[in-house]
């Protein structure tokens, strides 16, 4: 065991963990953020994208040791109190999620995609966001809330 | 994942020593295929030590008719590189191919090239351009580095600091991606350094990364597409598997060479 310390969503945290932990599981576990989803084993499904230092990661594909001393936000840090970040906001309005078990993934690596591509076409985003899978909405509609993300974003 | 110990190491001289006396340990650089290996249960290193974040391994420069890339470089630092996209724009085109966003924000050259997945990208571009591998111990040409599936030159305890490339005077990259993975099905790397010195790699098709020959001779004489159309693969010793047969591989590897051709003649 271990004592790792990490600033999440712009708080200082700490936990003792294994050194085989998985940053994900110290997410969920440790610090009680289960917005973070585990939807694969296998390092396929991005359901558990988180930013690392502001780059789109998968946290069940690094050690909770690797981050320490790290810049770590969550789906719970990207809104203002009650005001949805963009990306949120576009993935409600366009009905961007059937289940839901992919979106804080998603929206993660929306984020992430929008970040490197301000403007992206379909084709950019097909490439933004090929590390995650949605197994409901056929991508349309989480295409479309990217976009209209962007134009969000742009203000 | 199997228990282990984790260790940042603090420089690569302490990487080194670290390695050398607990034989049973693992070097980690981004850990995109490590760690997902050991969440699998296939390996059981002692010990994990991370060299992802030495800064000494790490940045991008052009150092006289060559371009140098730290071991621990980011595919998207890569990408993104403005040295890089000047220097071998077909590089920074590759590392944007790799895996997915995710992936090439952790994953790095370095650990790339000392993995040598048979369908890696890294290693069509290291084997094309003639670069040197450069590492703790010595200077290894692309040549003799490449032994086949997952085997490289590197002895034990041997770290990659660098990879040095030296300049085209054009390049290109074709990738057939399988369309789950990501992984090249078949990628084909093209370089011409003048002269009529032609390099072709092909990476994906075959178990580890290899020089088409035949392609590079032909090239030499006519740098065109059709110079590729006239050739045949062999589908002999290539892969086959659920995703294509050895044939369909072969046909690849002319589609994809005469793509890159293309795309720069």
């Amino acid at each position: 065991m271990a004592k790792v310390a990490m600033k999440v969503n712009g708080k200082q945290m700490s936990g003792d963990v294994e050194d085989r932990t998985l940053l994900v599981d110290f997410i969920r576990d440790t610090l009680a953020l289960t917005g973070t989803h585990i939807g694969c084993d296998t390092s396929q499904c991005g359901a558990c994208t988180i930013q690392l230092n502001g780059r789109a990661v998968k946290s069940c594909t690094m050690l909770a040791a690797q981050a320490e001393g790290a810049d770590i936000m969550t789906i719970e840090g990207l809104a203002q109190g009650d005001k949805l970040h963009p990306v949120q906001q576009a993935f409600t309005e366009c009905h961007a999620l059937q289940c839901g078990f992919c979106t804080p993934g998603m929206i993660m690596a929306s984020v992430g995609l929008l970040k490197d591509t301000p403007k992206p076409t379909d084709e950019e985003i097909y490439h933004g966001l090929e590390g995650n899978l949605c197994r409901c909405t056929g991508y349309i509609n989480i295409v479309k809330a990217v976009k209209r993300a962007s134009q969000l974003m742009a203000g | 994942m199997y228990n282990l110990t984790y260790k940042r190491a603090k420089s690569i001289d302490e990487a080194k020593q670290f390695i050398g006396a607990n034989p049973d340990a693992k070097l980690m650089s981004g850990g995109m295929t490590l760690l997902p290996t050991l969440k699998q249960r296939l390996a059981q290193p002692s010990h994990v030590v991370d060299i992802g974040g030495l800064a000494e391994l790490r940045g991008i420069e052009v150092k006289g008719d060559r371009l140098i890339v730290g071991a621990a470089t980011r595919h998207f630092d890569v990408a993104s590189s403005a040295v890089v996209k000047k220097a071998i724009p077909a590089l920074a085109y590759l590392a944007n191919l790799i895996g997915d966003q995710q992936v090439r924000n952790m994953g790095t050259m370095g650990g790339s090239v000392a993995n040598n997945d048979p369908a890696a990208d890294y290693p069509s571009a290291v084997l094309a351009l003639n670069a040197s591998v450069v590492t703790t111990k010595r200077e290894i040409a692309a040549d003799s580095y490449f032994k086949g599936v997952f085997e490289t030159a590197l002895e034990a305890g041997e770290i990659i600091t660098k990879i040095s490339f030296p300049l085209p005077k054009r390049a290109a990259y074709a990738k057939f991606a399988h369309p789950a993975s990501g992984y090249a099905m078949t990628g084909v790397f093209v370089a011409d350094f003048g002269g009529g010195n032609i390099r072709v790699a092909v990476t994906g098709a075959g178990p580890g990364v290899f020089r088409w020959k035949e392609a590079e001779a032909a090239l030499a004489k006519n740098f065109s597409k059709q110079a590729v159309s006239g050739l045949a693969v062999k589908a002999d010793g290539l892969n086959a598997d659920i995703h294509a047969p050895a044939e369909y591989r072969a046909n690849l590897v002319k589609v994809m060479c005469e793509r890159a051709v293309q795309s720069i003649a």
